[in-house]
């Protein structure tokens, strides 16, 4: 390896009881909830600032939890079951809705503001749910509510938690087989960093940087899953990417997240439209929709792609989604000042159709845990969207936040049995000695920018919605060269403040096993389910209903079937 | 297509600032952000600027000033003329248009010694066991 050796005494170190990465939803709530069960040294990193950096504080619309008087989780868990086609682990499911729901009403009580109606919570019913149950924050402000509740009680809890941002995680730290720590880089001064933890929850969100067209943040790297990966854990699922069918495709729409139609959808129906401004869903297996959204996401993005292939899309290649039928007042009733910043941006929905078309929305897999968010190897929790197995092939919209929050809550309680127990050794700096070379390495300038750009292209052609085996070939090829090229060592020095550049490496360090882990998973998985669909094998094959699992050994990723848990 | 020609400051804390120009075709709607992003991907990767959201304005971490005010570079559009691109005036300034934004108590110590922070603040993890 081209890279100066330095000590890793030379690079800042910390400590701590519990190290949460990621402070989105799961990680907010896992440091509290470590806090709370009585974790005196609570870390929470973020790569940027604190509740703003990742999925969270983004989502616009709702959160699905049985809070309503008709309703009780077990009715959730069955919904949540039937859309995940047969994968879903019932045990990690049922956790999320039943633990989702009291964390719903904790949040209430962190005054979240959830909309109400008469006496309780004011809920929507999304597709795929068998009644209201999704609840939100007006007007599409649920995931900054979210954020901002959370970061307050965080506050509130005092310094038993730490928050430092700018910090991105590029390394767990590996001692006779436990996780005792991280290796870091700290973005603003660009040095290196450890920290040694007795418990390390990855709580890193998803993956949809992959991809050219993505709903979510620059940090969605899908860095959790590489973490885990290399400190030993195993990955499942990986194959199934979540395309949310009607992402915002023209014109130009800025300061409004891409897939800010769907809760016009709840509320107002809309239609989907081809080219020629004829209902569509019907050809491809959908119902009439006669202006309700009861369309699936899984369905709708094979439809709308399918109806662009054959000639038949809007002119930037989606469909047309219309609103015109929806009278002025109503429109404005159910989104009033969203209705002004589209005007902003030369849309008004009484007059014009926009153009929607599926974007890299969600990730089902990753991270395999047990119920308490232990993955295999000791030390190590996982929480959120970082982790696998609950939503199986698909995963029913509302479902994800309320994943973050449970599973954060669950992670955080056990880190702070496993920082108590003293059952992982403590951290040794020769263990992170590696990583700190990495972090301090010295090397050519290259255009990571224009790497990542790259890697974006070719999941988006060859390894979106839909897969063949030529297409994911073709994609495993394509990430091998760029393995070679990024090499061994970052472009520039250590110590440049807010170095982009060297970041970027890092982040394709990370984005690369973890692209050629969907496809090592994609390629193997012959059949069609949910998200992943392989036009050389569309039908569902009952003898696939199995969990593909990964892990590292020595330098190659191997496979692995496992019929689904019961 | 039309084209916008973007005067950016560079440089870092303590180094000579200097300006550089780049021209950029631009679609009519597309933001500051847009902008700054293709830069890195097609002519220089090095420089240096603050988002995570992308354009949901969500994050409010691009925040800079264009033509002397504060504003969203993923909310402000390009428009085709030159522009003007400066870091904040009242935050530190970390590289570029860069800026150190994080709250206070929500930022890494400066200097510090090799074992710092926690270590003094908490609990030694020995004496929990
Ligand atoms: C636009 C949009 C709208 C959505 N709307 C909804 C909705 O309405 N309802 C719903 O249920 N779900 C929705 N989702 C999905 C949902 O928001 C996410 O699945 C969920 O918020 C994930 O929470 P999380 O805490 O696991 O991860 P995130 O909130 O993504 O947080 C992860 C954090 O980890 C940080 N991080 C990543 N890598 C590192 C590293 N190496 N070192 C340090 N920090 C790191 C990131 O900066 C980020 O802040 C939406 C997603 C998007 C993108
Ligand atoms: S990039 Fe997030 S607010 Fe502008």
């Amino acid at each position: 390896m081209n890279m100066t050796t330095k000590s890793a005494a030379d690079a800042r170190h910390l400590e701590a009881d519990v190290l949460v990465i990621g402070a989105g939803g799961a990680g907010m709530y896992a440091a509290i909830e470590a806090a709370r069960r009585g974790a005196g040294r609570v870390l929470l990193l973020d790569r940027s600032l604190i509740g703003r950096g990742g999925a969270t504080v983004m989502a616009q619309m709702t959160v699905a939890a049985a809070v309503g008087p008709d309703d009780h989780w077990e009715h959730h868990l069955a919904d949540t079951l039937a859309a995940g086609r047969g994968l879903s682990d019932p045990k990690l499911a049922a956790l999320l809705c039943e633990v989702g729901a009291d964390c719903i009403l904790e949040m209430d009580a962190w005054k979240v503001g959830w909309a109400r109606s008469g006496d309780g919570f004011a809920a929507v019913q999304a597709p795929g749910h068998d009644r209201p149950r999704c609840v939100y924050v007006d007007f599409l402000s649920t995931g900054p509510a979210v954020s901002r509740a959370l970061r307050a009680q965080v506050q509130r809890v005092g310094p038993a938690i730490r928050r430092i941002g700018e910090v991105a995680v590029t390394d767990l730290v590996v001692q006779d087989g436990a996780v005792t720590g991280a290796a870091a880089l700290h973005v603003a001064t660009g040095e290196a960093l450890t920290i040694g933890a007795a418990a390390t929850i990855v709580a890193t969100g998803g993956l949809t940087r992959l991809y050219a067209r993505n709903s979510a943040s620059l940090n969605m790297s899908g860095d959790g899953y590489a973490l885990a990966l290399r400190a030993g854990a195993v990955l499942q699922d990986m194959e199934f990417v979540q395309f949310f069918p009607i992402g915002h495709l023209a014109p130009r729409l800025i300061g409004m997240d891409p897939i800010m139609w769907d809760p016009f959808r709840y509320k107002l129906g809309g239609r989907l439209l081809n080219g020629a401004m004829e209902d569509f869903l019907g050809r491809w297996g959908g119902d009439a929709e006669n202006g309700r959204y009861s369309t699936t996401r899984d369905l709708a993005t094979y439809a709308i792609t399918k109806e662009a292939e054959a000639g038949r899309g809007s002119p930037s290649g989606g469909a047309w989604l219309s609103f015109t039928h929806v009278p002025e007042a109503e429109l404005r009733g159910a989104f009033g000042p969203v209705i002004d910043r589209l005007a902003a941006n030369g849309i008004d929905l009484t007059r014009d159709a926009v153009e929607v078309s599926p974007i890299a929305h969600y990730h089902m897999g990753g991270v395999r845990v047990d119920t308490a968010m232990r993955t295999n190897v000791p030390g190590l929790l996982a929480a959120g969207e970082a982790v696998g197995g609950a939503n199986g092939a698909n995963r029913l919209s509302g479902n994800a936040i309320t994943e973050a929050l449970a599973y954060g809550r669950i992670a955080g309680a056990e880190a702070a049995r496993i920082a108590a127990s003293g059952e992982t050794p403590a951290f040794s700096p020769a263990a992170a000695s590696e990583a700190v070379a990495r972090l301090v390495a010295s090397s050519r300038p290259m255009n990571t920018a224009g790497m990542v750009a790259r890697l974006q292209r070719l999941m988006s052609r060859d390894v979106g919605p839909f897969r063949t085996a030529a297409g994911l070939a073709r994609a495993s090829q394509a990430l091998g060269a760029l393995r070679a090229e990024v090499g061994e060592a970052p472009p520039g020095a250590p110590g440049v403040a807010h170095d982009l550049a060297r970041l970027d490496w890092f982040d394709l360090r990370q984005m690369i096993p973890v692209a050629e882990a969907v496809v090592q998973a994609a390629t193997a998985r012959t059949e069609s389910r949910g998200a992943h669909q392989r036009e050389d094998f569309p039908e569902t094959d009952e003898a696939w209903r199995l969990n593909q699992l990964l892990e590292l050994r020595g330098e190659t990723t191997t496979l692995s079937r496992l019929p689904v848990a019961a | 297509m039309p084209i916008a020609t973007l005067s950016i400051h560079r440089g870092g804390l303590g180094e000579a600032p200097r300006r550089d120009a780049f021209e950029i075709g631009f679609e009519p709607g597309e933001s500051i952000l847009d902008a700054l992003r293709r830069l890195r991907v097609d002519r220089d990767p090095t420089l240096a600027f603050r988002y995570a959201c992308l354009n949901a304005n969500a994050c409010k971490e691009c925040m800079m000033l264009l033509d002397g005010k504060v504003v969203y570079a993923c909310t402000a559009r390009l428009e085709p003329r030159e522009m003007r691109l400066d870091p904040l005036p009242n935050k530190a300034l970390l590289r570029d248009l860069a800026t150190v934004i994080a709250p206070p108590d929500e930022r890494l110590a400066e200097g510090g010694s090799a074992r710092e922070g926690l270590a003094r603040e908490g609990l030694a993890r020995e004496g929990l066991k």
